[in-house]
């Protein structure tokens, strides 16, 4: 039980339960699709991308609590970022998942990303985690418009 | 959600070993089947500090000592490559080995053992299919007929040939509790239709479809079918004399033996006809550089050196099965679905996914608004195994419209105190995510 209670988090609950940013933009200049056919999670992420900075970040779709807390927090933590604080987010956040980084020594920068600590205790599940990331990686880099996990 | 057969008397598939299950000897019976459980030494661990509860027996099943034992046996002591060698070992692992093919022969209850082929599993035995016969019976204009509930196994090697070819993929659409609409099927039989390919139990929904009335009404237009049994063989006797298919399919692993290792039966007339799948050493009788001269049956589609070890597992638990009541077994496992059914579906929230009339132990469900990987984590956390997903079957996902389910799939070793161990387990789901 204490690691499920690790892995649901309030944090992550909550935002499962009322999402944020969970809305198409509309004159969005980057739209990527992610997937993951293992489990057919499915989100889109939408970015307003100017002058190298995050204007507005959005996310729709369907999947697991996980992928769609994710979401979620990364959306309302990358609103006015540049692409280079994004990645470095992500990169962060990724090693937090796969539990090489220790979020108690982190807890400065990571904030809220922090709740998903949980999840390096999951392997099954950090694809789950990371989907939305990827995805925001891809449009940022206008890579492809489909991201896949496998 | 009562779409199950209660009685078992008219189940269609189900043999006269299977109807005399209502006998007054039941209760004795099922307690036989019960006590079946402490063959499988796997089933006593503990996961997550909790006893386990193993209901994911579709994607695989547990294996009974007997098996372990039979692979550790030959290793330990008869271990040799087998057609090829003239001293002992060799000799003693070859009629062990072909000693399984007969046990499969009888198990099946096939005309000879020339029409036994040893594969790597049902999905090899459906490409060995589509490749040798498929290639040489499909044209451009003409159409394989599967169901809207196959697994990809049985999708996607049909789908390649087509591509190949020209030939077209059809598809009969299922209705609402999962089960094949037989009017969308006789009109989808012409004369364009060379081949179809049907599964017998559905992994996803647990369907038992009427195979022996499909293949009847195929031959009756001179086509020939295959079956996909790797969901059958584990819950039912399957006699294909009777259901007079012309191919049928099968994996070891699903049913108490080892994985790696399966069978591909087919008509005596088809195999012979049919051109080899794979070249190598065993499916050939002399090899110039100028010809080849292929092996007779089977061994013409058995190219290199099988699976020897995991044969001889599957032949011990084929010996197992075959001592098994089949009709006792089905009874006890109807008895757990509809445990299992009654108390899930009347859980607020729920839904079944997958309602046939006949169906086998396969219970698939979603919850509204959690997803089913979720689901699948906090049942883990409990000790529970079930499998959440589209189970290789994406085309019946898109048709209940659903991204996943979760789907418990019960075995003859499962009890009612494991299900309620699923029942508290989904209310702790809702609990911590609803
Ligand atoms: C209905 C059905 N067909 C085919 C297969 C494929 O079997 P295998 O993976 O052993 O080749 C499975 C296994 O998941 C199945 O459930």
């Amino acid at each position: 039980m204490p690691a499920l209670r690790e892995l649901y988090q309030e944090i992550i609950l909550d935002h499962n339960k009322s999402p944020r940013n969970y809305r198409k933009i509309e004159d969005a200049n980057r739209k990527v699709e992610g997937y993951n056919p293992l489990c057919g999670d499915h989100y889109t992420v939408y970015v307003k991308y100017e002058n190298d900075v995050i204007k507005d970040i959005s996310f729709d779709g369907a999947g697991c609590a996980i992928s769609k807390a994710s979401g979620s927090v990364m959306t309302s933590m990358l609103k006015g970022k540049t692409r280079e604080e994004a990645e470095q987010l992500f990169a962060e956040f990724h090693k937090l998942v796969k539990g090489e980084l220790n979020p108690e020594e982190n807890m400065d920068h990571l904030g809220r990303l922090a709740a998903f600590s949980g999840v390096s205790e999951f392997p099954a599940r950090v694809k789950c985690a990371s989907l939305a990331w990827h995805t925001m990686y891809a449009a940022l880099n206008n890579k492809e418009t489909t991201v896949s996990t496998e | 959600m009562q779409g199950y057969s209660k009685d078992g008397t008219d189940r269609t598939n189900m043999t006269k070993a299977d109807i005399d299950v209502v006998a007054p000897d039941i209760i004795e019976k099922l307690d036989r089947v019960k006590g079946c459980r402490h063959h499988f030494p796997l089933l006593r661990q503990r996961v997550n500090g909790k006893a386990l509860v193993y209901l994911d027996n579709a994607a695989t099943s547990q294996k009974p000592q007997i098996v372990i034992d039979s692979m550790m046996r030959y290793y330990q002591e008869e271990n040799s490559n087998i057609h090829r060698g003239v001293h002992y070992l060799s000799e003693r692992a070859t009629q062990a080995y072909e000693a399984v093919r007969s046990k499969v022969q009888h198990f099946l209850n096939a005309a000879s053992r020339r029409e036994i082929v040893f594969v790597r599993g049902t999905t090899e035995a459906i490409n060995l299919v589509a490749n040798s016969y498929g290639r040489n019976h499909v044209e451009k204009g003409d159409e394989v007929i599967i169901s809207g509930m196959e697994h990809h196994s049985n999708i996607v090697p049909w789908q390649i040939l087509c591509q190949e070819t020209g030939a077209k993929l059809r598809v009969i659409p299922i209705n609402d509790d999962g089960e094949i609409l037989m009017d969308e099927y006789e009109r989808l039989l012409t004369e364009r239709t060379k081949m179809v390919a049907l599964v017998h139990v559905s992994n996803a929904l647990g369907t038992i479809n009427s195979v022996k009335q499909m293949i009847g009404l195929a031959h009756e237009r001179g086509v020939p079918v295959l079956i996909d049994g790797a969901q059958a063989v584990p819950h039912m006797r399957v006699d294909v004399s009777d259901l007079d298919c012309d191919f049928y399919a099968i994996s070891s692993h699903k049913v108490f033996g080892p994985t790696g290792v399966g069978v591909l039966y087919g008509k005596e007339k088809h195999l012979e006809a049919m051109p080899p799948y794979q070249g190598g050493g065993d499916m050939i009788k002399s090899v110039t550089f100028e010809k080849t001269i292929y092996n007779d049956l089977p061994y013409k589609f058995e190219a290199g050196t099988p699976n020897i070890g995991g044969g001889i597992g599957f032949g011990a638990a084929i010996d197992y099965v075959n001592n098994m009541d089949m009709g006792a077994v089905a009874a006890y496992e109807r008895d757990l679905l509809e445990y299992a059914t009654e108390n899930i579906s009347s859980i607020k929230g729920v839904q079944i996914i997958g309602t046939a009339k006949e169906k086998a132990s396969v219970l698939s469900f979603v919850i509204d608004g959690i997803h089913a990987h979720d689901i699948g984590t906090i049942l883990d956390s409990e000790g529970i195994a079930v499998r959440t997903g589209h189970h290789c079957a994406q085309p019946v996902m898109q048709r209940f419209g659903i991204p996943a389910t979760a789907r418990a799939s019960f075995a003859f070793y499962n009890t009612k105190e494991e299900i309620d161990a699923l029942v508290s387990g989904v209310h702790k789901v809702i609990e911590v995510l609803g």
